[in-house]
């Protein structure tokens, strides 16, 4: 316990130093990657509620990811123009502070994590899975042909958003706001699975006729969770959108819930801090890996699938030696 | 003259030297596809500019070329331009291939003072009132290829016509475009799913359509399964359409099935000109196979950027744009020229699949359209 | 009428070429309660064996022949190498290695074979049109497919249901351990079941890969649709992937020959199309999550 504690804290410490080192080096471009893994991480964490605490294995979390990006990008988009997003049945204008964006980000994800998450808890296992895989890809086709807000071109906002007393173009800002979300979203974490509706949760993972004997109806809390987990990734897409100053349907894709899948499992599932982990190893093989070959994306999946086969544990794993920590 | 100013002028003249002497060197950032299944188009955009740098010896030699690759991610995309602009500061940006791509990257790159060279894809949305006086596209403006289409399918008498592109904001400006120039009648308007690949229900509607001919925009290897689809039904209709199903890269994997098809394009490998012929024989010996219109594309956008170095200073980025829009260079496309909102005009022509030996190729076999420009430049007000 | 007539049998054939690629991702999930992701990646290898092997010698047939055997081989091999390591693992573990696979297979079958799509065609046998009783011309190519469609389909139930591996199979559906103790190796006969898996996979991908393109990443977006098949059937089922892969094959081919129609008769044309033709793209995954809502384990699953 005491373990994991400390190597939470040094894997998060080692993401600031890196942003904070290269910034002083001024290497702009490995800021920008450390924001990459700040934001993929907090991605990673939010699924990491639903799928290691929970054991609800959602193949479609690009789903809430591409939502809040895209009201990111519609509300930015619309605030450049100067039209208002809706009339009716009441007037909602465009805006680009992220203060006032993160929050409507986070309750449309939540939104639709609550109808997805409604109509698939009724399924378990491989079934759930592919559910959640189905709305996420309804999803993507709809973005993909849906013309107005730029199809699958994709909406361009030119401008990232604002945020007060922070120059938010600056990457080493950027970073900081998106490592205090992130840090924040551990805290949350760490707090939620402690208390009472968290060990219920990961009760229920384990054995679910047990709960039910105890009175606890698991349906409800685990509808629960994935909202959380939902809003949590919403918040991300949110943050990746102002870092690329666009989205597109490509957020929405059945590729991206894969890869969000692959920080938590890489870093070790059910852990703290193992999808910023994850997250942090993936983003730094694909850069480094790229730099040896065209066909670096074999390499790469050589390397995954070692680390499947011979550290289950993830990389948290081989660290403290135990198969699964939650 | 007092002394200060004769020194004042004397700094000034050695900058001016120090600025000249680096004037020789541009530092050029390529993003393409090098990895996944769209990889072929980036490879040849990539050989097509290498080639001509190759071919230019010592001022080929003044261009630092940084080259990465986007796996067709607009996301990597935008991450690799904030890269090159940021950490590697380069002057020019080129080489994406994919509309959804350079709408997430040319806007931001331009507006941070780089210039943009596109080898490729050149959407509606920078030709009009998004076009911008350092984004330069070397290629075409993307409805060109089908508004030739369109006017090509006019002059060859065909009445009744059925048309289908994929659903997305491409395929919507293909119809567009090929609607333009059509004067006769569209029986039917089919938008396919992105990345579909059984074509069993469209063939269907085709044969049931009572249409002449056949307009059709699928790029990659959506165009393949089609042509492959279409050619098993017997429904036999003349097909038409833009260059993309039938360049170079695709042509051998579509096979005999592509034979007699006339498409549309602003190049041609047997175009008679001798840029053209040093190119085409270049490119078969230095990679052993033939040039797509991609090749070509990234060629003529290497061969604009050093007629521009030769001229005019990067660093002088009103002097640079004047050299690049003045486009003298010799083309493979013969005559080339750039139009108020810096899109080519050009001739397009009609080209016909036809075999050479064992090997499927294009021929030219008439001109579609002289002199287009785009239906968008009176937008561009940059 | 003829069209309609045409559509459906579209979509009969449309769903007897999902059918071959869900049979054997079907029967590994079953058995050996794997999820292979990669199983996209076999069908893959079996195009390009197809294409390189008929590139080669000018037959479409040894093509063929090759497309079984390089799959069968490449299923072989990675079930020993790879996925024994795995059943004991959970899903989670399984969908890893297997997208793993998925990265190595695809750019090391674009280093191996270039960037470029490859060339596949059937052989004259195969091609061009016949007139079918009342009227309609029809690919012969397609009947071909609902043809091996509906011979694997048979295969496969007399090999479950009559033969000796099929009874081991069974047992090994239902209980592993029990069948261990009983003598059978069951190390080789999950490495059979695998290897058969990958040669129906393999099988579809030269038979569709000669009407469509041969390229890479060319068995990700019929991974998906597999996926959906034998969800909708109920996982593990043939007979579930079978009704699962035609209704999917329907449902797809007569939405987007329909719907824009339909709506055309509500609102103008060129909204209808667009709309229409969006909502024609999702409506297999509407009718997957309306399915296992109604019965979350598929149609004709054990109770999950």
């Amino acid at each position: 316990m005491r373990r994991d504690m400390t190597i939470n804290l040094v894997i998060f410490g080692l993401l600031v130093a890196t942003a904070i080192g290269a910034h002083l080096m001024g290497e702009g471009f490995t800021v920008t990657l450390a924001t990459k893994a700040a934001i993929f991480g907090l991605a990673g964490v939010g699924l990491n509620l639903a799928l290691g605490y929970g054991g609800l294995v959602s193949f479609g979390h690009a789903a809430f990811f591409g939502i809040g990006g895209y009201v990111t990008g519609i509300f930015a988009s619309h605030a450049a123009s100067g039209q208002p997003i809706l009339t009716l049945p009441f007037t909602l204008a465009g805006s680009n502070e992220m203060l006032g964006i993160w929050p409507m980000a986070m309750v449309a994800a939540g939104l639709a994590a609550l109808v997805i998450g409604a109509l698939s808890l009724r399924t378990t296992g491989v079934y759930f899975i592919m559910v959640t895989l189905a709305f996420a890809q309804m999803l993507f086709y709809f973005a993909i042909s849906w013309p107005r807000y730029g199809g699958e071109d994709g909406l361009s906002f030119y401008v990232r958003n604002t945020f007060p007393g922070l120059n938010t173009f600056d990457p080493i800002q950027y970073f900081a706001i998106c490592a205090t979300l992130l840090g924040l979203a551990l805290l949350f974490t760490a707090v939620v699975t402690q208390s009472r509706f968290g060990l219920a949760l990961q009760a229920a993972r384990q054995n679910s006729q047990r709960t039910v004997a105890v009175g606890i109806r698991p349906y409800g809390i685990r509808l629960t969770a994935f909202v959380l987990s939902g809003m949590i990734v919403g918040l991300a897409g949110a943050l990746y959108a102002d870092l690329n100053r666009f989205v597109s349907p490509a957020m929405l894709s059945w590729h991206m819930s894969g890869e969000i899948m692959v920080f938590v499992i890489l870093g070790g599932v059910g852990r703290l801090c193992g999808p910023v982990a994850g997250a942090a190893i993936f983003i730094l093989l694909e850069h480094l890996l790229g730099g040896v070959s065209d066909y670096w994306q074999a390499l790469l999946g050589l390397l995954l699938l070692a680390i499947v086969l011979f550290a289950p544990g993830g990389l948290i794993g081989i660290v403290t030696g135990s198969r699964r920590h939650a | 003259m007092n002394l200060k100013s004769v020194l004042m002028g004397g700094i000034a003249a050695l900058a001016l030297a120090v600025g000249a002497a680096e004037a020789e060197g541009v530092k050029v950032g390529m993003i393409t596809t090098l990895s996944g299944g769209g990889a072929g188009l980036g490879v040849d955009t990539r050989d097509g500019f290498l080639l001509a740098l190759k071919q230019a010896g010592d001022a080929g030699a003044a261009v630092e070329l940084v080259i990465e690759d986007d796996q067709q991610k607009p996301d990597i995309a935008v991450q690799i331009a904030d890269k090159m602009i940021q950490s590697d500061n380069v002057d020019v940006l080129t080489g994406i291939v994919w509309s959804n791509l350079a709408m997430a990257v040319v806007p931001a790159a331009v507006a941070q003072n780089r210039f943009y060279l596109s080898t490729n894809a050149a959407p509606s949305a920078l030709a009009g009132a998004g076009c911008h006086p350092k984004y330069f596209s070397v290629s075409y403006q993307n409805d060109n290829l089908h508004e030739a289409a369109g006017a090509y399918a006019s002059e060859a008498g065909i009445g009744k016509i059925f048309i289908m592109a994929p659903n997305y904001p491409a395929g919507q400006d293909s119809l567009a475009g090929f609607k333009r120039f059509f004067k006769g009648e569209v029986v039917n308007e089919v938008y396919t799913q992105v990345g579909q690949t059984d074509y069993a229900a469209e063939i269907a509607q085709i044969r049931a359509s009572g249409a002449d001919a056949v307009f059709f925009f699928l790029p990659g290897g959506m165009g393949i399964a089609f042509m492959k689809q279409y050619a098993e039904s017997g429904v036999g209709l003349p097909l038409v359409g833009p260059a993309f199903s039938f360049s170079q890269d695709i042509l051998p994997a579509v096979g005999d099935a592509a034979l007699g098809v006339k498409n549309t394009a602003q190049w041609s490998k047997d175009l008679d000109n001798a840029a053209n012929k040093a190119f085409v024989e270049g490119f078969q010996a230095e990679y052993g196979r033939l040039p797509s219109l991609y090749a070509a594309q990234a060629y003529d956008t290497a061969n604009l950027l050093l007629s521009a170095m030769a001229k005019a200073d990067v660093a002088d980025a009103d002097a640079f744009a004047g050299a690049l829009n003045a486009a003298e260079f010799d083309s493979v496309r013969g005559k080339f020229r750039f139009g108020p909102n810096r899109h080519p005009i050009q001739d397009i022509y009609i080209r016909e699949v036809v075999k050479e030996g064992d090997v499927l190729t294009n021929r030219i076999i008439g001109v579609a359209m002289t002199d287009r420009g785009d239906a968008y430049a009176d937008q561009c007000q940059n | 009428m003829l069209l309609l007539a045409e559509q459906a049998l579209n979509g009969l054939q449309y769903g007897m070429m999902l059918f071959l690629m869900a049979a054997g991702l079907t029967l590994v999930f079953g058995v050996m309660g794997l999820i292979n992701l990669a199983h996209g990646s076999l069908y893959m290898i079996g195009a390009f064996a197809c294409a390189a092997v008929a590139a080669a010698t000018g037959s479409f047939w040894l093509g063929m022949a090759a497309s079984l055997a390089a799959a069968a081989a490449a299923g072989a091999v990675v079930e020993m190498a790879v996925i024994r390591r795995l059943y004991a693992r959970d899903h989670l573990d399984q969908v890893l290695a297997t997208f793993a696979l998925i990265l190595f297979f695809s750019e090391g079958t674009r280093w191996v074979f270039g960037s470029f799509p490859l060339y596949l065609t059937l052989p004259s046998a195969l091609s061009g049109a016949v007139t079918l009783p009342g009227g309609l011309q029809y690919p012969v190519f397609r009947l071909v497919i609902i043809a091996v469609g509906a011979a694997v389909a048979l295969g496969l139930w007399l090999l479950i249901t009559r033969t000796r591996l099929g009874i081991r199979i069974r047992a090994g559906e239902a209980d592993r351990e029990m069948i261990g103790a009983l003598g059978v190796d069951i190390a080789r006969l999950y490495t059979i079941v695998f290897a058969l898996g990958a040669a129906l996979a393999g099988l579809a991908g030269a038979l569709v890969g000669s009407i469509q393109s041969v390229q890479v990443g060319m068995g990700e977006p019929v991974l998906i649709l597999a996926f959906v098949v034998i969800v909708i059937g109920g996982i593990g089922s043939v007979k579930g992937a079978l009704v699962g892969a035609l209704l999917v094959g329907m449902t797809d081919t007569l939405g987007k020959a329909l719907l824009p129609g339909l709506l055309a008769t509500v609102m103008d044309p060129s909204s209808a199309n667009t709309i229409g033709s969006a909502l024609a793209s999702m409506m297999i995954y509407i009718l997957m999550a309306v399915i296992l809502i109604a019965r979350p384990q598929g149609l004709y699953g054990a109770r999950a």
